[in-house]
């Protein structure tokens, strides 16, 4: 039986990037202990010598002729942002102060 | 005239019977006098569509050749990016977004002359099997509009069902194009694995996700695979070989010597009686038709429940990491010296419904250092081993069948805090995602104790989707001759209407 505790699911929380109140966090936390138990059942059946199967068409360096074509103009890329500047996108600051 | 197939709209459009504007004002009058019960659409494209339709009446007036469903409406799930017209998977995070550019599928549809009417409800970025996960709202179920019509493309099965569009583009995850077609009486299809481009399908788990017909006969969604179907340059996991030939198969229907595997380990308990009856019939009328039934065992598909709830959860906590508040979409928190981390975390909250968080924590556990291998590495392996199941059942049959769900359509809210017993609805269907082969159901009738339609499901390898549709016919034309009418004429809701 695996389970994750309230601290756990804060950290996973924190890393995914979501705010949660501590109230979503002990019900994940709670929830996590039966999915856990249910999805950990993976762990009984293949052996080492079985191949993990990550997609399924054997596909690798998939290309297209490297030919320019028409594309969104800056406009129609910053149609949908939820705030612009400059026609560029304007985001929340993202580096410390400068000393 | 909403009540045909959509081969015989097309063939009533090119007999000059009736136009396209015609056509499609009857579909939006259906919805404006139905939908307010169904909830099917979150946005109906009134103006648009009557625009399209006398684009193709124009053509078609001025002699223009024409695409066989040429003029034909259809309603598209909301995980589709369509041009200038709003697409919110079912998400709060995405609400008023409007797309700069049509997805692969939708270009295919316009280029079709095919009418799209409007988007359609689904399981919040089709994660679901209720369309409960919805941010704006449950569809209904329009046999029984106190029950679920399936997920996550709940919307576009209701609107088939309903009368709303003869046609819809569902996405199949780990059943979200089947399981709500068995669960509502209608025909989906899940096309093999890479046949239908995902360029502008919303990514939810992007080595397991595909786009296919909906319809309410198998000779519809054979026009509508032919349609959207084939390679896309756009789309690096796009498969280039030609369109597996499924309108000529659906016209034949002949199964004569054709063998069908029924799969031992998806039957029996756990799965309905009605749904064990309805489904020994359709073999029994398979067999009187030509087809010799085998038994085949795939023991690795008991895990496949598992290690989809692994590797689905980790793609999707991937996959929506590009939800993060600074091109598009929501954003909350940008108040004068908020960090970009901050908007971002306060966004995700806001944005985010309860299914799609636990799946995205669920992922990133999965992935996370030190238990990657345990999770997500034993869940490739398990997808290898389903694979391999499938891979010697078809050395002894063609395709393989069974039921399309354990049950028939449940109450709203019945399973909605148990995601456990809402995951095991999949439990038929998910095998087929896991392996990138193509599945379809269709219905095969009515479970005698609650009158709610049951699906039976034909899986069939990979670019063999034909075969899919040379059973689904068979099927579907002895049961009409067994029925009289087609099963969505016996519909008991919105009568009246």
């Amino acid at each position: 039986m695996t389970s994750l505790s309230r601290d756990d699911v804060a950290n996973l929380a924190r890393l995914a990037r979501i705010e949660m109140s501590d109230e979503e966090l002990v019900n994940l936390s709670n929830e996590f202990t039966v999915i856990l138990d249910a999805v950990a059942r993976v762990q009984e059946v293949a052996g080492a010598d079985v191949l993990p199967t990550s997609h399924p068409l054997p596909l690798r360096n998939v290309f297209r002729p490297d030919v320019v074509v028409p594309s969104l103009t800056p406009e129609e890329a910053l149609s949908g942002a939820p705030a612009q500047e400059e026609s560029r996108f304007r985001v929340p600051q993202i580096l410390g102060e400068e000393a | 005239m909403i009540h045909l197939s959509a081969a015989e709209m097309a063939t009533r459009l090119s007999a000059g019977e009736t136009t396209s504007v015609e056509l499609t004002q009857k579909h939006l009058d259906r919805i404006a006098a139905v939908d307010a019960d169904v909830h099917a659409f979150l946005f109906v494209n009134n103006e648009g569509a009557l625009a399209q339709a006398a684009d193709i009446d124009a053509k078609r007036a001025a002699g223009e050749k024409l695409s066989p469903l040429a003029g034909v409406p259809l309603a598209l799930k909301d995980v589709m990016t369509q041009k200038g017209v709003p697409t919110t998977c079912g998400s709060k995070i995405l609400e008023g977004w409007l797309p700069p550019y049509d997805a692969t599928v939708v270009t295919n549809l316009k280029r079709n002359g095919i009418v799209i009417l409007g988007k359609t409800n689904m399981d919040e970025f089709a994660m679901g099997s209720s369309t409960e996960n919805s941010a704006y709202g449950p569809t209904h179920n329009p046999w029984d509009l106190s029950r679920i019509p399936g997920g996550s493309g709940g919307g576009s099965a209701a609107a088939l069902a309903a009368f709303e569009a003869p046609l819809a583009i569902g996405t199949d995850t780990g059943g979200s194009i089947r399981q709500p077609a068995a669960v509502t009486g209608t025909v989906g299809v899940k096309p093999t694995y890479g046949g239908v481009s995902r360029f502008g399908l919303v990514a939810f788990s992007s080595s397991l996700d595909q786009a296919g017909p909906c319809a309410r006969t198998v000779l519809d969604a054979a026009l509508l695979h032919e349609a959207i179907a084939g390679h896309d340059p756009k789309d690096s996991t796009s498969i280039n070989a030609p369109v597996p030939q499924v309108v000529a198969a659906a016209r034949s229907g002949d199964v004569k010597g054709m063998k069908i595997g029924v799969v031992k380990e998806l039957n029996g308990d756990g799965y309905q009686s009605g749904v064990r009856t309805r489904f020994e019939e359709s073999l029994e009328l398979l067999a009187a038709a030509g087809a010799e039934i085998v038994e085949v065992s795939a023991p690795n598909f008991e895990y496949a429940l598992a290690a989809y709830y692994l590797i689905a959860p980790s793609e999707c906590s991937s996959n929506l990491a590009r939800f993060d508040a600074m091109r598009y979409g929501l954003r909350v928190g940008d108040v004068d010296g908020a960090s970009a981390e901050s908007v971002m975390n306060l966004t995700r909250e806001v944005g985010f419904g309860r299914e799609v968080k636990r799946r995205i924590i669920l992922g990133t556990y999965a992935l996370s250092s030190g238990y990657y291998d345990a999770y997500y590495g034993s869940a490739q392996k398990v997808r290898t081993l389903i694979t391999q199941d499938f891979n010697n059942a078809f050395e002894k049959c063609d395709v393989m069948v069974s039921p399309t769900c354990p049950t028939t359509a449940f109450k709203i809210g019945e399973k909605s805090n148990d995601p456990i017993a809402m995951y095991l609805n999949d439990i038929a269907t998910i095998p087929v995602n896991m392996a990138g082969i193509g599945g379809m159901s269709l219905p095969s009738g009515l479970a005698p104790e609650d009158g709610l339609p049951v699906g039976f499901q034909i899986m069939a390898p990979a670019m063999k989707d034909e075969r899919m549709y040379l059973v689904g016919a068979a099927l579907e034309a002895a049961l009409l001759t067994k029925w009289g009418a087609p099963l969505l004429s016996k519909i008991p809701a919105l009568v009246g209407k």
